[in-house]
């Protein structure tokens, strides 16, 4: 491909809400009092769950939803109060990528890759090679003249994301755009999205209600919950030690690592008065990630550990472990300062008697 | 049967083709752009204007609610201002024209209803301007549905134009009541209606076949 770098724009949102009118005249606060700030050419993942809030917040970037309160910032333009020409400029610098692709089923692959050149005025004589380059970039070359409806939804999401390019956005959207892939297919298609992130350096911001997906492709996280962003940072460090209750849930969901049924039903949350075993969750991050630390702990100081659930996993190129694990009472306090000494996060969960 | 007769019958199916193809045409140029804009016009759709499409919609529903010979009659001096005449088969194209207008403005509004808003969103997400989402999305999108949609409208103005003769218009339906049913010659009845059917099923069938060949959503072998 034939683009020069292009440099990814900032994204801000500052102390934004938005609040919709319901046909009876009450109202219902989507989004309240976001302040959020998106680096040029980043990758930040917007988690939350279903009306949390999410795709309105994404749609304000490219002034599909005008904030209520606050301001929007793409690239130090207030998106919230552009109109008409103004509008349209900045739309043409943020590319937007779908759900459900939102293909024109009239157009061929290379027709709706043109679509938006033929919206922005290109010339047609440039619009070909242009659309060429973006077709095999998104490898959908043998396909250039096929419909919609005869491809996949994998290759759909190429047209899409081929499209959203076309007319060489700062910023790229993407509103659940691998929520109706196959689990092979949705890692197909963020590998090329962070390729796209890497080669050409433009910011992407990305909705999803998948942990997973967030790991995979997210160097920064901002998690929403009715209206309201209750945690934001870097990936690695909300993954290793989460804050908030929601993002807690969500990362049980990813790491896999929960507890075993038969430990669950039986977990209290006052200590026993007398034996029992204490479930902590231990996350091993950064340097320690793969030190072997709980054979350390039976050894030295011959306290048996009982796992009941754990994995290893990657976020970028660093490594963090989730165990979950039970220690008999008496010594569970020395084990967990052990731990903590030598660089993990432990989280007490609860007793078992 | 005469060659007379036969004469008649060659004729009327010409006057018919006639009224039929100029009231489609007619319909077609003043239904499409009606049927467009009540389709965008609603509050908050990309051409808002309420008022308008409120007022517009009743001035259609109030049109297609006269049955179509009482229109024919009621119009007279409306089609005598524009026609000339009031009597003959061109003036009949009037009426058909008028009773088509809001036929097709509904059947092409439902028709682009039809089409997907994740569309309308994507194209509004590129920067595009309401009349380049209604040239580039909208209508193209919609185009098996008003395609089948002026099918629909052809085959009931040829079921009309049998109408017009009560002011004057000729054609078949015309021939088939002056003939066939005053003149008791059950033939030429028999023979009018043939034509007709056969008239109706052309259409239905060029109409339908064009509305495959314009919609791409579904793969040619059948199923999704
Ligand atoms: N046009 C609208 N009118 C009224 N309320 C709306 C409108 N759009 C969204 N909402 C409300 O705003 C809230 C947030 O909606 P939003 O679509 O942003 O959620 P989301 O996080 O994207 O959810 P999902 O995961 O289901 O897509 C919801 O309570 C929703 O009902
Ligand atoms: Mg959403």
């Amino acid at each position: 491909m034939t683009d020069n770098m292009i440099q990814g724009a900032s994204i801000a949102f500052d102390k934004v809400g938005k609040a919709y009118t319901k046909a009876g005249g009450a109202t219902v606060n989507a989004l309240e009092g976001i302040s959020l700030d998106v680096a040029p050419g980043s990758i930040t993942g917007i988690i939350g769950r279903s009306g949390a809030g999410k795709s309105t917040l994404l749609r304000m970037v490219n002034g599909l939803e005008r904030p209520t309160s606050g301001k929007v910032l793409v690239g130090g333009e207030d998106v919230g109060t552009a109109k008409g020409g103004k509008l349209r400029a900045i739309r043409r610098d943020v590319g937007m990528i779908f759900q459900h692709f939102n293909l024109l089923s009239s157009r061929t692959v290379a027709g709706n890759i043109a679509l938006p050149l033929e919206v922005a005025g290109v010339p047609s004589a440039q619009i070909k090679p242009r659309v060429a380059d973006l077709i095999e970039r998104v490898g959908l070359s043998a396909q250039a003249g096929r419909y919609p409806a005869e491809l996949s939804g994998g290759q759909k999401q190429r047209i899409g994301i081929a499209r959203a390019l076309a007319t060489g956005p700062k910023v790229l959207l993407s509103d659940e755009a691998t929520s109706a892939l196959d689990p092979e297919t949705t890692q197909t298609v963020l590998s090329l999205l962070k390729d796209i992130n890497r080669d050409l350096g433009l910011t992407v911001l990305l909705i999803t209600h998948e942990m997973a997906v967030v790991r995979d492709i997210a160097s920064h996280v901002a998690v929403i919950e009715a209206g309201r962003i209750v945690e934001h940072g870097a990936t690695y460090d909300i993954f290793t030690a989460p804050q908030h209750e929601t993002t807690r849930s969500f990362l049980s969901g990813v790491t896999g690592v929960t507890l075993p049924a038969f430990v669950r039903d039986r977990l209290t949350q006052t200590a026993p008065a007398s034996g029992g075993e204490e479930v902590i969750r231990v996350t091993f991050a950064g340097a320690h990630a793969t030190d072997p630390m709980l054979a350390r702990l039976t050894k030295e100081m011959g306290i048996p550990v009982n796992i009941l659930a754990g994995a290893v996993e990657e976020i970028g190129t660093r490594p963090f472990g989730n165990l979950l694990v039970s220690m008999p009472m008496p010594q569970a306090a020395q084990a967990r300062a052990f731990l903590e000494q030598h660089g993990l996060l432990t989280e007490v969960l609860g007793y078992v008697g | 049967m005469s060659a007379n007769l036969i004469n008649l019958l060659i004729e009327a199916t010409g006057q018919t083709l006639y009224m039929v193809a100029i009231s489609a045409i007619l319909g077609t140029v003043l239904g499409l752009p009606l049927g467009l804009f009540l389709a965008t016009s609603q509050r908050g759709e990309l051409l808002s204007a309420p008022w308008v499409n409120k007022i517009l919609g009743l001035v259609v529903n109030a049109t297609r609610s006269v049955p179509f010979i009482i229109l024919v009659v009621a119009i007279i001096p409306f089609t005598r201002m524009v026609a000339g005449t009031s009597i003959g088969t061109t003036a009949a194209i009037v009426p058909l024209t008028i009773a088509t207008v809001p036929f097709i403005a509904r059947l092409v509004e439902n028709a682009i209803r039809e089409v997907d808003s994740g569309l309308i969103e994507a194209a509004r997400a590129m920067g595009a301007t309401p009349v380049q989402i209604i040239r580039k999305v909208l209508l193209p999108e919609a185009l098996p549905g008003i395609t089948l949609g002026l099918t629909l409208a052809i085959v009931s103005l040829i079921g009309y134009s049998a109408m017009v003769g009560a002011v004057g218009g000729e054609g078949l339906g015309d021939l088939g009541i002056r003939y066939g049913y005053q003149r008791f010659m059950p033939d030429v009845m028999a023979i009018v209606v043939i034509i007709l059917i056969v008239l109706v099923q052309l259409v239905q069938s060029i109409g339908e076949r064009v509305a495959t060949a314009v919609d791409k959503r579904a793969t040619k072998s059948g199923g999704q």
